[in-house]
């Protein structure tokens, strides 16, 4: 089984934003993890592996930095690595990134490919973009995945339910939290990583022609929700304020 | 030149779904501005008579393709159909719910027709130069940001449920184009095998107007309960914090914030939740927020509208009592 997961480096979910300003978010300051769907994409990857056989590859696209992302992965137990990284590629979209990914992967040759099922820094869904740019069925938000031959069946969540859904593989799958645990790299884990094979490529490597890479959407410019402020506390004991509180969701905020 | 501002409508069991009336609605608005057309597309099993439900919305026209193939949803089929009328007609604009459909089915169809999709937006105004102007969350609500397509058409965006109001239906009629359900073999590679519905009754929590929510100061799965009688009496949405659900508390679909859902309803009532900032962005856009948590110094507080500070266990069940007495 050729397995690759995708992977991107994200901001930590404690995070605060601050914009620049020069209109630009500042990253200088705030730590870089995993998106945390894509741990969810590695863990089965690795699981899929143990019980398959085969090759783990996590492909990224980002900055250098992204590196120490992939080093993560391969510290988890994932094979290989490969970061395409471009000056040229900043502040690109999604169509672009998912055409260079899918370029990227193409020469590895997958039968599985796994990812998260959304970024939780641009709300990227990236799996469903790759899957079309490379003709292949996907199937999201899964939380099951049985693999059969050339055929795969996964358990995907949907509003209010579930679906089964067969695919023929080679196929993109996105990973909802449920799908498994993700391990914790070992101390081996983290050393054996530092030896791995971690390629960095260019847009020139892939041989992507410029059109393929020209931005369809732009960000004109960022800006921070106005600041809630605390309001009311609604003072006495609790069955007074509660009997205060419904009053006021009724005939102030007019909510119930 | 590209023309028509359209709708791709979810139904489900003949009835057209909130977030897909509240795109019409926005739509309809629009095109008036525009000059243009508003299309709905809809396609599904037995949805004939959906055609008037959608035209009373605003529609001009509705491509209809009422056929087997569409009586569930699978990526293959809509992805053929939807991206074929595109290429066909080069609509100005594309809609779709940001919902398990619309996530699953925008990007896929943008791709194919060459175009980028910006995802989740939460507001769209009419723009000159840009055409529209979206805007959309990032870092799950910790920011935002104003996005625009450069020269390539269509312009495709999925739209957050609750994030446009509903308009009052009005009568009127629509132009109904049969579509025929023609699907590259290609698109046929995924099978849909069974379809699982969730037992709860409940409305769903991205689409839902009040939510109840409750995090670590629940104390166990065991004590949800009182919750589930709040959100019964005000037709609410049980969601929880990470904590909870690190907890193995709930599951993790309930989960509200950065690595869960994001949701925007009307009334979010935190419960035993501290106020993490992973969590606070993905509720921060509720209309009113209420806080009940026993620690004063809960960061939660900062962010509502109205406060309790007290024991959920005493105040939750008094807040039951008192929303049956306003409801009898």
């Amino acid at each position: 089984m050729n397995i690759v997961v995708l992977v991107k480096q994200v901001f930590d979910t404690e995070a605060k934003i601050v914009i620049k300003p020069d209109g630009k978010i500042d990253d200088s300051s705030v730590t870089l993890i995993m998106n945390p769907y894509d741990e969810n994409a590695v863990e089965e990857g690795l699981l899929l592996k143990e019980k398959l056989g085969g090759e783990v590859t996590v492909v990224s696209v980002g900055t250098p930095k992204a590196q120490d992302t992939l080093r993560t992965a391969l510290a988890m137990g994932a094979d290989k690595a490969v970061l395409v990284s471009d000056p040229a590629l900043e502040g690109a979209d999604d169509y672009v990134l998912a055409q260079v990914l899918a370029k990227a992967v193409q020469g590895i040759n997958p039968d599985i490919i796994l990812t998260g099922r959304v970024a939780i820094d641009y709300g990227t869904k990236i799996a469903s973009r790759v899957a079309e740019a490379m003709g292949i069925p996907q199937v999201n938000t899964v939380t099951k995945i049985e693999v059969n031959g050339d055929k795969a069946v996964a358990t995907r969540e949907v509003d209010g339910g579930s679906e089964l859904v067969e695919v023929t593989l080679p196929a993109v799958f996105s990973a909802q939290k449920s799908l498994n645990s993700p391990r914790y790299p070992s101390v081996a884990g983290i050393m054996k990583a530092k030896k791995k094979e971690l390629k960095n490529l260019a847009l020139a490597d892939l041989g992507l022609a410029a059109e393929v890479v020209a931005g369809r959407m732009k960000i004109l410019n960022y800006y921070l929700p106005p600041a809630r402020k605390g309001g009311r506390i609604i003072p006495g004991e609790p069955a007074q304020a509660a009997a205060e509180l419904a009053n006021l969701l009724r005939t102030e905020a007019k909510v119930i | 030149m590209a023309k028509g501002i359209w709708v791709i409508v979810e139904q489900s069991k003949g009835t057209v779904r909130k977030v897909s009336l509240e795109l019409l609605s926005q739509g309809r608005k629009l095109a008036d501005e525009k000059g243009e057309e508003l299309v709905a597309v809809v396609l599904g099993q037995g949805i004939g008579s959906l055609a008037q439900q959608v035209a009373q919305y605003g529609a001009d026209k509705v491509f209809l393709s009422d056929d087997a193939n569409f009586a569930n949803y699978t990526t293959g089929a809509y992805t053929s159909v939807v991206a074929k009328l595109i290429r066909e007609n080069e609509p100005s604009l594309v809609l779709f719910g940001n919902t398990a459909v619309g996530k699953d089915l925008a990007p896929r169809v943008a791709t194919r027709v060459g175009v980028d999709v910006a995802v989740d937006c939460v507001g769209m105004e009419s723009d000159q130069e840009h055409y529209v102007v979206l805007t959309r969350p990032i870092y799950a609500g910790k920011a935002f940001a104003k996005v625009a397509a450069l020269s390539a058409r269509p312009i495709m965006a999925t739209v957050r449920p609750n994030s446009f109001p509903v308009a009052d239906p009005t009568a009127k009629d629509a132009q109904v184009i049969n579509v025929a359900p023609e699907i590259d073999a290609n698109d046929l590679r995924a099978i849909l095998k069974d379809v699982l519905a969730q037992a709860s009754g409940r409305v769903d929590l991205t689409e839902a107007n009040i939510i109840v929510s409750g995090g670590r100061g629940m104390k166990g799965p065991e004590n949800y309960g009182i919750l589930e009688e709040l959100a019964d009496c005000l037709g609410a949405a049980v969601g929880a914090s990470r904590a909870a659900v690190d907890a193995g508390w709930k599951e993790h679909k309930f989960q509200v914030g950065q690595t869960g859902k994001t949701v925007s309803p009307t009334l979010y009532i935190a419960c035993g939740i501290s106020g993490a900032i992973q969590h606070l962005a993905g509720m921060g856009s509720s209309k009113v927020i209420v806080a009940i948590n026993k620690d004063p110094e809960a960061n939660i507080f900062s962010v509502a509208d109205y406060g309790i500070v007290g024991d959920l266990f005493d105040v939750v069940p008094v807040l039951t009592q008192e929303c049956k007495k306003l409801k009898a």
